[in-house]
């Protein structure tokens, strides 16, 4: 069975919720949605206070090519737009809605039919995508139609639909094979048509037995669509991970991307939002999201409306439990520690995991001892020990040369270190120093280049 | 919850496995032998280890306690395995007061002056063992005799045979593996020390390669050595010979794959590992002294630095 070919750990699964199907959360009466909540430029509001909107209507416009659209998730009246505290205790500006009853948009289709038929070409398919506002909902909500839009002079040669979800706890991506696996194929087969494939790969975990058979069954109907099984192995979700798990080939660092060894990644739940767009003329305004943690009453599966307060989850799994330390926006190992628990639901939110007791506090760091376990776990093949020291000591061209903008931040150094160092927390200090250093010389070498273009055409006159 | 929540950066996960419960398995995959050496040198091998563990966790607790300060380490275990890998590395006989010596100079000189565990450059008990061979030579090199290896009269079988006195054997397969023959306390127990080894294994505390690549090329040379002195039983017998006998197992399993004098890579070990082979075997066949186990592996430890700084990982992406 086929993996990743460098480093990897195995952190206990602890799929909680994995057997629970998933339920409808009630709608929230009041719904906060963060203008920046996929990777680029934030949106731009296009309602202001005292406006009336439907649930599915939009309400933010994409502020650039590298941007999404918002839709609102209910019907309602905007009661403000300016900056809220985010998850993160930091503020930002979002669009704040008092929820009247739950009318949608006319046209979008609420019925259960499948519709498996789609006549729309490439361009249509992206610019539908576009319209709806998707991003992958894996995490890293990165805006899909970006995703799509094939740069010139590059091809796409296969479509890998990223069904891993090697997070643990987590399980909205399983539940959503598992549930909705027709919707998936019929996506995947729209994604094949819009970056004009013929061939997609469901790449799905060996610990998901169930999803596997399902959508392998399901299959069988959609011509070049293959499920492939892999072998467990953290963090086969990552985007460069699956590439190389299921074609063999390794993106090269930074700046290249996927595109550059022929693939593209779209997330399973991704995957389905595609099909609601396209088929539906459904915006993303939904998802479903895990509320888990070994002290969680009731972990579970939650359909969820955008902008819904974070603890109306908590609530729906059992209220926050005694003894509660962390709560994760995400799973433990590259979700974020929560600071405000009324902050809202977005696009990139999978789950939410309470760690409670000794879980939930870092260990008492000690001297590294060179185990060299941190080497052995990185996917990417770097040093994080000495990454971690490189930061300490500001040696900022090392670390350039040691290849640290290549780090995607798994954190499988910081778990498997019997010494409990942070080496993650130095490797991002780093990472983030190195690439402001790398941008600020482009920048130089960019002015440079323009003052002697400047200078060249005034020895011209 | 008291109103208040925990943030940190991701992961939220750490490791189950703490420096502590590494040391104290690398402890636990020595048992084996301690008690077959026990078995065949006597309660002395007791004696010894018990002073050799308590002067190396005292040395290391006075010294941080009144000479380099900072935060105690001897609850951390890493004292008890230089303690246990130093008396390994001393013949059951050994006067306690030089043993206490060596665990001055592994404890004092080779680990705590450089900033005790994981910035020692060399192996802490071999620099002790190196130490206490060239200061005391004559307590060092007498052996207690082993009764069925008379032949031997107290020399190790490294020994014996480079002075011609015995072939390679002049011992049964038996004594070599279960380890009845005059030696260091714990580098004649093979098959003990080879069950150290499967557990160190299973519990992920070292890997195979460095281990193998140091027995293999020990053995791959002394085959090519053989094919040079006429070959015949000699092919197989010399291999054999200098893989099982001296402290090859003792140092290649528990010595050589030291964390912080060993490289940081698989590739790195393999090539340290190949020169710690080669150079046992050079000083076996050819040197001054029998045994070339400890020099070698404090040789290659010396250029660690340069293959951790030259070896690097195998990069995702590259070619």
């Amino acid at each position: 069975m086929r993996t990743f070919p460098i480093g990897g750990v195995h952190p206990s699964a602890n799929k909680l919720s994995a057997g629970k199907p998933i339920e409808v959360l009630p709608l929230p009466d009041v719904v906060n949605i963060p203008l920046g909540q996929h990777i680029g430029a934030p949106a731009v509001a296009k309602v202001a206070k005292g406006d009336k909107v439907l649930t599915g209507q939009l309400i933010a416009e994409a502020g650039g090519f590298m941007s999404a659209n918002i839709h609102s998730p209910i019907s309602g009246t905007v009661t403000a737009v300016g900056p809220q505290v985010n998850a993160q205790g930091l503020r930002q500006p979002m669009i704040t809605i008092k929820r009247e009853g739950d009318d949608w948009v006319e046209t979008i289709d609420r019925s259960e039919t499948l519709i498996k038929e789609c006549t729309l070409d490439s361009k249509q398919i992206i610019e539908k995508i576009k319209a709806a506002g998707i991003v992958g909902m894996g995490g890293a909500t990165f805006p899909t139609h970006v995703k799509l839009s094939i740069p010139p002079g590059k091809k796409a040669e296969i479509l890998i639909i990223n069904g891993v979800e090697c997070e643990p706890y987590l399980t909205s991506d399983h539940r959503t094979m598992l549930e909705r696996g027709e919707e998936l194929l019929v996506g995947v087969t729209i994604l094949m048509k819009a970056i004009n494939v013929t061939h997609a790969v469901i790449g799905i975990e060996n610990n998901k037995p169930d999803a596997i058979a399902h959508l392998q069954k399901l299959a069988t109907g959609y011509k070049g669509v293959e499920v492939m099984p892999l072998q467990v192995r953290y963090p086969q979700g990552g985007e460069k991970q699956l590439i190389a798990a299921v074609t063999g080939r390794q993106v090269p660092p930074p700046p290249a991307l996927p595109i550059d060894v022929g693939a593209v990644v779209c997330n399973a739940s991704t995957t389905v939002a595609v099909y609601e767009a396209v088929q539906k003329n459904k915006p993303l305004i939904e998802r479903v999201v895990t509320i888990t943690g070994k002290s969680v009453k009731n972990p579970r599966n939650l359909r969820t409306r955008m902008g819904t307060p974070i603890s109306m989850l908590l609530e729906a799994g059992g209220g926050i439990p005694e003894n509660t330390g962390k709560i994760i926006n995400g799973g433990p190992m590259m979700g974020r520690a929560m600071v405000n628990l009324e902050s809202p639901v977005t696009k990139g939110c999978s789950g939410i995991t309470v760690m409670s007791g000794k879980d939930a506090v870092r260990r008492e760091p000690s001297q590294c001892i060179k185990c060299a376990k941190c080497v052995a776990a990185c996917p990417m093949g770097l040093e994080p020990y000495l990454m971690a020291k490189l930061a300490q000591k500001h040696g900022w061209d090392s670390l350039e040369e040691n290849m640290i903008t290549s780090c995607i931040e798994c954190g499988c150094c910081q778990s498997s270190c019997p010494s409990y160092l942070p080496l993650l927390d130095w490797v991002r200090l780093g990472k983030q120093t190195v690439m402001g250093r790398i941008r600020a010389r482009a920048a130089a070498a960019k002015a440079k280049a323009e003052a002697a273009k400047a200078a060249e055409a005034e020895a011209k006159k | 919850m008291a109103n208040k929540l925990i943030v940190a950066p991701a992961p939220h996960v750490q490791s189950d496995r703490s420096t502590a419960l590494i040391m104290r398995d690398v402890v636990i995959a020595l048992i084996p032998a301690l008690a077959v050496s026990t078995y065949v040198f006597g309660v002395d091998v007791l004696f010894v280890t018990a002073v050799s563990v308590l002067a190396c966790v005292l040395f290391e607790y006075l010294i941080q306690k009144f000479l380099v300060g900072g935060a105690l380490t001897i609850n951390n275990w890493s004292a008890v395995v230089t303690g246990v890998l130093l008396a390994f590395n001393l013949p059951a006989s050994i006067p306690w007061w030089i043993v206490v010596i060596g665990a001055l100079v592994s404890i004092g000189i080779a680990k705590m002056t450089f900033g005790g565990i994981g910035k020692n450059p060399f192996n802490p008990a071999l620099v002790g063992r190196v130490f206490l061979l060239l200061a005391y030579p004559v307590q060092m090199t007498s052996f207690p005799t082993v009764e069925g290896c008379d032949a031997l009269s107290g020399a190790t079988m490294l020994a014996a045979v480079k002075q011609g006195a015995v072939g390679f054997d002049a011992l049964g397969i038996q004594n070599l593996l279960i380890g009845t023959m005059p030696g260091s306390m714990g580098e004649v127990a093979a098959l003990a020390l080879l069950l150290g080894f499967v557990y160190l294994l299973w519990r992920k505390v070292i890997t195979w390669h460095i281990p193998v690549t140091i027995l293999g090329t020990m053995a791959v040379f002394a085959f090519l050595v053989a094919l040079t002195r006429g070959g015949g039983a000699l092919l197989w017998q010399m291999p054999l010979f200098h893989v099982l006998a001296g402290g090859a197992l003792l140092g290649s399993i528990y010595m050589a794959t030291d964390y912080s004098s060993s490289p940081m890579t698989v590739k790195g070990g393999v090539i340290f590992a190949f020169g710690i082979g080669v150079i046992t075997m050079l000083i076996r066949l050819w040197g001054a002294y029998p045994e070339g186990m400890s020099f070698a592996i404090l040789i290659m430890n010396s250029v660690v630095p340069l293959i951790n700084k030259y070896v690097k990982p195998k990069r995702f992406g590259v070619k």
